[in-house]
């Protein structure tokens, strides 16, 4: 390496880390954020208001209430008289849901005739009233399982019972997903930020003809503007690696050099993406823009919020060229399925035609803005 | 502050801030095309409602059941059968990622399924948990209308004796994109109100032309009015896009009154300048200003609004955290007044909160927009 690239690099590091509230921003908040949202990620539906608006006063519908009582899911059942309240009490969101049991409930059940039960749910939340729908139906099965155990067993043994496993995740625990995502979607928007704003800085305060000036070659200014995102790419996913194993137990199963040579690819592409922006935007602002315009759909598209199979062709086909999307595939892979050196390669290879795409990209604008 | 206020030198610098905006093709294209693409982003591609799922099948018996139970899955609505092969073939395409589960139905199937038994084994990819509760509950729903189908000639089959009929109100088809929208709004609204705000008054520091500015007699509340105004039309008008786009093109009902929305839109706008202005205040400096943005403003909005994740399942000290996030007010005022209808109740109680963070934020601006050069 020569000296004039090693000094460039310096440069470029120190007017990163040289001020305090600049270490601070760039290494501190990638831990926060990975605490906080791997908190706040949850899927399961917990401490919900349940409506119960019973019109039956038999002992039936008095099992079902207190099966209702009794789930860990809802924290609180609150008893509505008139119709009028249940539709407040839908409208106003204090219950996402109200079972509506009808008169002669237990009668019926009594009677050995089947029964049903209505539940208004509040469709605003669409997710979580579909989970919760999911646990009402649940707790109906128990119950019916408690009033007439015999029911389900009157005709003999039903054929083919369903023995359902789960390879990676046995309890399906949403955190083993959130954490290796974060690491795609956190190590992306740090690396990106960085890169974004450095050409565009040097632009906007117009010390970017002073480094035109300099006897730096074109490859040398960006090979030292790219090393401070790198490297804080590599120190949060290091970071990441020994929190996520110490905080949440969940150790990686593939190999972790095989993670970091992916990891490197990755930073690659999504470093040339915020270089590229950079060098065409003028100012600060703009840089930042452009960063978002670019971030955000990226992060959809990547699979994390729904599966990409789930979206039109036309719309995963722009996926492919999401590095985003390919990372996930091999965060995941590597922490939780163990996934082997060439499914990882069939899904780096893509992120590696990415970056040059982005760095030709850069590199062209840059010459383009020299001249 | 008090008295002073000059109109026509708000009105002239007004002027200035709109023209430096417009001038700027970039903060267009952030308040028109983000829209734009967000909205078709979660009208076509966030797609939480479930769609056929990718799954391997093995079929290792030879008998009648167990080829018609095959023949069940592989003519599922839920599923689509991508691979057929044997079960370590089937694994490795799991770990690969090529599918999502797999179906093994095992050799003596048919034999079992005769005397009441057999086992239909169904093993699903845990690193997506969502999609793996799907492949066992619309495995689960295959092999009920197997049996079905089968009963056929014996007599129906036997209905469970409680069973739940859902009514979804609001959104009886449980669109995902009808519950999205309301998100991609307060998306677009705080990357309006907070990440280009926190950015402008920083610039002005960074560059040195905040001296050139204090030097006129413009005063300091004139100042933060004249560059937030912009912004606050500039908000509006992309939550009007957005909404004209998911009305217009997506079909998402809109059953409260433009009036509401204006309303609560205007309000949430209010913390959301705030916001940007007291970030760019305190730091002087854009990349700190933008990373703060970010991380306080932006991320926020998206995980801890209530819009992707429910607040009331987080932890304790998570949902804490998300009282003193303004957008947390906003998801559930936005999502009534596209889905249910006007809830002046609700909505008051929601603006007056936004309006109060929005005051003391401003507050808490002025203080740290120092007057002086220091």
């Amino acid at each position: 390496m020569n000296s004039r690239l090693i000094a460039m690099i310096v440069k470029e590091l120190w007017a990163v880390l040289r001020d305090s509230r600049g270490r601070i921003i760039l290494l501190v908040p990638p831990i926060i954020q990975l605490l906080l949202f791997s908190a706040a990620a949850t899927l399961e539906v917990k401490n919900v208001t349940i409506g119960v608006y019973n019109r039956d006063d038999g002992a039936a519908s008095r099992e079902f209430i207190s099966q209702l009582a009794g789930s860990p899911n809802f924290k609180r059942l609150v008893r509505i008289e008139t119709p009028e309240q249940l539709h407040s009490a839908i409208d106003e969101q204090q219950a996402i849901a109200v079972v509506v049991i009808d008169q002669g409930f237990s009668r019926d059940i009594a009677a050995h005739r089947p029964v049903t039960i209505q539940a208004i749910l509040d469709g605003r939340k669409s997710n979580a009233a579909q989970i919760v729908m999911a646990y009402l139906s649940q707790i109906a099965a128990n119950t019916g399982a408690v009033l007439r155990p015999l029911a389900g067993r009157s005709k003999g043994l039903t054929p083919g019972q369903i023995a359902a496993t789960n390879w990676f995740n046995p309890n399906l625990d949403y955190l083993w997903f959130i954490l290796p995502s974060l690491i795609v979607q956190i190590g992306a928007i740090s690396a990106m930020g960085v890169t974004a704003q450095s050409v565009a800085r040097e632009r906007e305060l117009g010390s970017f003809d002073q480094l035109m000036v300099s006897p730096l070659r074109t490859w040398e200014v960006l090979v030292g503007k790219m090393m401070p995102p790198l490297l804080l790419g590599l120190f949060n996913v290091t970071a990441y690696m020994i929190i996520i194993p110490l905080v949440y137990g969940i150790h990686m199963q593939g190999s972790i050099l095989l993670f970091y040579a992916a990891t490197l690819i990755y930073l690659f592409a999504v470093i040339g993406l915020g270089m590229a922006i950079s060098v065409i935007s003028t100012t600060q602002q703009q840089a930042f823009l452009g960063m978002f315009v670019f971030t955000v759909p990226m992060i959809l598209l990547s699979g994390f919020a729904s599966p990409v199979e789930n979206m039109p062709g036309w719309l995963q086909l722009i996926a492919e060229a999401d590095p985003l999307k390919h990372f996930l595939i091999i965060s995941e892979g590597l922490f939780l399925k163990g996934m082997t050196a060439a499914d990882v390669f069939a899904n780096t290879w893509p992120i590696a035609v990415i970056g040059v795409v982005t760095m030709a990209v850069a590199v062209w604008q840059f010459r383009a803005r020299v001249k | 502050m008090s008295g002073g206020f000059n109109l026509l030198r708000f009105a002239a610098m007004l002027l200035k801030e709109t023209r430096q905006i417009l001038r700027d093709p970039s903060t267009l294209m952030i308040a028109l095309v983000l829209p734009v693409i967000l909205i078709f982003l979660f009208g076509y591609g966030v797609n939480l409602d479930t769609a056929r799922t990718r799954i391997g099948l093995s079929v290792q018996d030879q008998s009648e059941a167990a080829a018609s139970l095959a023949g069940a899955f592989q003519s599922s609505r839920f599923f689509e059968v991508a691979e057929v092969a044997d079960a370590d073939a089937l694994g490795q395409s799991l770990v690969a990622g090529r599918i999502r589960g797999f179906v093994v139905i095992p050799q003596d199937f048919g034999r079992m399924a005769l005397r009441g038994g057999g086992t239909i084994q169904v093993v699903a990819d845990g690193s997506s948990p969502n999609t793996a509760a799907f492949v066992a509950n619309y495995a689960e729903g295959v092999r009920q209308s197997w049996l079905a189908a089968r009963a056929g000639g014996r007599g129906a089959a036997k209905a469970p004796p409680i069973s739940i009929n859902p009514r979804f109100w609001f959104n009886p088809e449980l669109a995902s994109r009808f519950f999205l929208v309301p998100g991609a709004i307060a998306i677009v609204m705080t990357m309006i109100g907070s990440l280009l705000t926190a950015l402008v008054i920083a610039r002005e520091w960074e560059r040195g032309t905040m001296e050139a500015i204090m030097a006129t007699p413009l005063r300091r509340f004139e100042l933060m009015a004249t560059k937030v105004v912009p912004y606050f039309v500039l908000g509006l008008g992309s939550m009007t896009v957005c909404t004209l786009l998911a009305v217009m093109v997506f079909g998402v009902p809109f059953r409260g009154s433009p009036l509401a929305l204006l309303a609560i839109a205007s309000a949430f706008l209010v913390p959301a300048l705030g916001q940007g202005l007291l970030i760019s205040s305190a730091t002087k400096n854009q990349f700190v200003a933008s990373q703060i943005a970010l991380l306080t403003a932006f991320l926020p909005s998206l995980m801890l609004s209530g819009f992707l994740f429910e607040i009331s399942s987080m932890p304790r000290w998570v949902q804490a955290i998300t009282y003193v996030v303004p957008s947390r007010y906003l998801i559930p005022s936005l999502q009534t007044v596209f889905l249910a209808g006007d809830d002046w109740g609700m909505f008051a109680r929601d603006i007056a909160i936004m309006l109060g963070f929005g005051a003391l934020f401003f507050a808490l601006a002025i203080r740290a927009m120092r007057w002086r050069i220091a």
